[in-house]
């Protein structure tokens, strides 16, 4: 293969700099800072702080509410990822048996892709409208009644699903083009060696699928912890008390409603390092395993 | 094993091309038939309708006196070899051999003793644990082989099995899928666009062009009576020299006077001598002028002008030659004649 390079070291050095600029203003120093604020009680009004030490963590780690967060948003993250997951493997597989008027069907998928997740969660605000939403009216139809915003479980639920409903296409690009990259000679030898369809789907595409698997599985946990407040921030706007919240929320509402920047900051390091253990999990495994050729 | 017939078998992709014009002929029981042809001639798409990978658009298909037109792949009883060996890429060499016998409800010891057997057959045993990615071309092109020995299946399907392996591999190969073939008595169609291939492995020969038939025969029938200039032309190397001739007074003439060889018929013809068929003698009737003295070792080809003409002689390597002028005399009952205006054989 032939390796394009650079003649020079500064070009390529000056090419990365607006990178790195945007990478050091928007993330390291923001980390620094909340990695220092954690260490801090903040005066509510904005008049100095203290050195607390561990305090804040400690707190964290004996507050129940916080352990309660922790749970739903483990049990959130689960069941989006799952659900994101199986949904657009499906849609993929059907999609790749589709002959005829596949790039339309395609392209319809791909569009939830374009929507932003705050719009994502108005248009599950109206979907599940109190008095003319579909899906209330449906729910309702099986005798379920669906109150967003005001029954836990059922905005829990409006959560999931316009979370899943979001992360879907992205899922289903991925897992298309992994499916097209099998090689179709491969999937024909299965068909002669194997009758049964889903026998061939499960000894054959899907281990295949694993890399892509593996990687969109990454995608989607980090997504479902952080990705999606947009999407709760509209679903819970103006009483987040009551509601299912996540612990990126958590950290939002602890440091800009109730002004405990401390407590806040603390969350966030807890995040980080959370992310850190993700990305490196990834990397190892990715290194090791699943990888064919 | 399995008698095969194909009854006006015709292919018409989704796109309106038409790969492969209504096409019949039977294969007998354990004979090793070769489908050859230049690329995109349909030979591909002939195989694949015999294997049921491809939809068969008309016509009908026999395996064993039993339609298969709409049975599946995996209920045909066949094993195909592909060109890229189509493996598992997840799974072992063992799995690999033992996919199809796991579907097919046999009991595991016996699966793993089918696999042994294949395996040694094929010289595989150390690498039952390794993944493909592990193997060398040629060894994975035996796992595809072991894949569809290992089966028993009553018709062996190959698409151009060896053209990913280098030339000594190749010829090694060649050896060994023949002999395997013989031993177990196998019916086979195997594709390829060599012509060598076809002419060493083959009990019969289907030449294809443009998705018709141009001559089904054994390769002796293929190479010295070709039915057509494209069969002259496609089978050999060098192939069969083709030149404008003329019949008259029971003698194939060329520029005029100079008289060949003697044929019965009047008018226009296509010469068709292959170039081996040919003998250099001093007092000889033919001129012929050699351009150029290919050597090739055991033997060296002369290619030059014979009535302005461009035609090539294959010599053994004990007649000395140099460009120039020289005289030959044609070897005798060694004409083909062609119709001009059709290239089918008169
Ligand atoms: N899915 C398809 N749709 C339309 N046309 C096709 C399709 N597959 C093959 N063809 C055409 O049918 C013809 C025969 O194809 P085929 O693959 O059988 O050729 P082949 O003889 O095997 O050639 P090669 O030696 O290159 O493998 C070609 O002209 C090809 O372009
Ligand atoms: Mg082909």
């Amino acid at each position: 293969m032939k390796r394009a390079g650079f003649t020079t070291t500064w070009l390529p050095i000056l090419l990365l700099v607006p990178q790195l600029l945007i990478i050091a203003v928007f993330f390291y120093w923001p980390a620094v800072h909340a990695l220092q604020s954690s260490f801090y009680l903040q005066d509510p009004f904005g008049f100095g702080s203290t050195y607390v030490g561990l305090e804040n963590y400690t707190d964290l780690a004996q507050s129940s509410e916080y352990l309660k967060i922790t749970r739903f948003t483990v049990v959130f993250t689960l069941l989006v990822t799952f659900f994101s997951l199986a949904l657009a493997l499906l849609l993929a597989v059907k999609a790749d048996t589709v002959i005829r008027g596949a790039r339309t069907y395609r392209t319809l998928l791909m569009w939830v892709y374009a929507v932003a997740p705050p719009v994502a969660g108005f248009i599950g605000l109206l979907m599940f409208n109190q008095s003319w939403g579909p899906l209330t009216d449906i729910a309702r139809a099986i005798g379920w009644d669906f109150k967003l915003g005001v029954n836990f479980n059922d905005t829990a639920t409006a959560m999931v699903i316009v979370s899943v409903w979001k992360q879907v296409p992205v899922n289903f690009i991925f897992f298309l083009s992994g499916l097209q990259s099998i090689p179709k000679s491969v999937r024909e030898a299965a068909l002669i060696d194997n009758r049964s369809a889903s026998g061939r789907f499960w000894d054959v595409t899907f281990p295949l699928l694993a890399p892509t698997g593996f990687f969109l599985l990454i995608i989607n946990i980090t997504y479902a912890l952080f990705d999606t407040f947009g999407i709760i921030d509209t679903l819970v706007k103006g009483e987040p008390g009551n509601n299912p919240m996540t612990l990126v929320y958590k950290v939002y509402v602890d440091g800009f409603r109730g002004n405990d920047l401390g407590g806040s900051s603390a969350q966030s390091v807890v995040l980080m390092v959370l992310v850190l253990a993700l990305t490196v999990f990834q990397f190892r495994l990715v290194e090791r395993r699943i990888h064919y050729t | 094993m399995a008698q095969v017939s194909l009854n006006n078998i015709r292919k018409i992709y989704a796109n309106g091309y038409e790969a492969v014009t209504p096409t019949s002929f039977d294969i007998a029981d354990g004979e090793f038939v070769v489908l050859v042809g230049p690329s995109g001639c349909g030979k591909s798409t002939l195989l694949r309708m015999v294997a049921g990978l491809e939809d068969i658009t008309e016509g009908v298909l026999s395996i064993n006196d039993r339609q298969v037109n709409h049975v599946d792949p995996a209920d045909r009883d066949i094993a195909m070899v592909f060109q890229n060996y189509a493996l598992y890429p997840h799974m072992t060499v063992r799995k690999n051999i033992g996919y199809g016998l796991k579907n097919r409800k046999i009991p595991a010891d016996m699966i793993e003793s089918k696999v042994q057997e294949a395996a040694k057959m094929l010289n595989l045993t150390d690498y039952l644990d390794r993944k493909p990615s592990q193997l060398s071309g040629g060894q994975r092109q035996r796992v595809a082989m072991g894949r569809a020995v290992v089966r028993d299946p009553a018709l062996f399907l190959f698409d151009e099995p060896l053209s990913n392996l280098d030339a000594k591999l190749r010829h090694q190969m060649r050896i060994e899928i023949k002999a395997l073939q013989r031993r177990l008595g196998v019916t086979s169609i195997y594709v390829t666009h060599d012509q060598v291939e076809a002419m060493t492995m083959a009990d019969r020969i289907i030449v294809l062009n443009e998705g018709r038939i141009e001559q089904i025969g054994t390769p002796a029938e293929i190479y010295h009576a070709p039915a057509s200039t494209f069969v002259a032309s496609f089978m050999g190397a060098p192939p069969m020299n083709l030149i404008d001739a003329r019949l008259a007074d029971g003698q194939i003439m060329i520029n005029g006077n100079t008289a060949l060889a003697p044929a019965q018929g009047t008018g226009a013809i296509t010469l068709g001598i292959r170039p081996e068929d040919v003998e250099i003698h001093d007092d000889a009737p033919i001129h012929f002028h050699v351009d150029i003295v290919e050597e090739l070792g055991a033997h060296r080809l002369l290619h030059g002008q014979l009535a302005d003409q461009d035609f090539t002689i294959h010599v053994g390597k004990d007649v000395a030659a140099t460009p120039g002028a020289t005289r030959i005399a044609i070897k005798p009952d060694c004409c083909c004649l062609f119709d001009p205006e059709t290239g089918k054989a008169l």
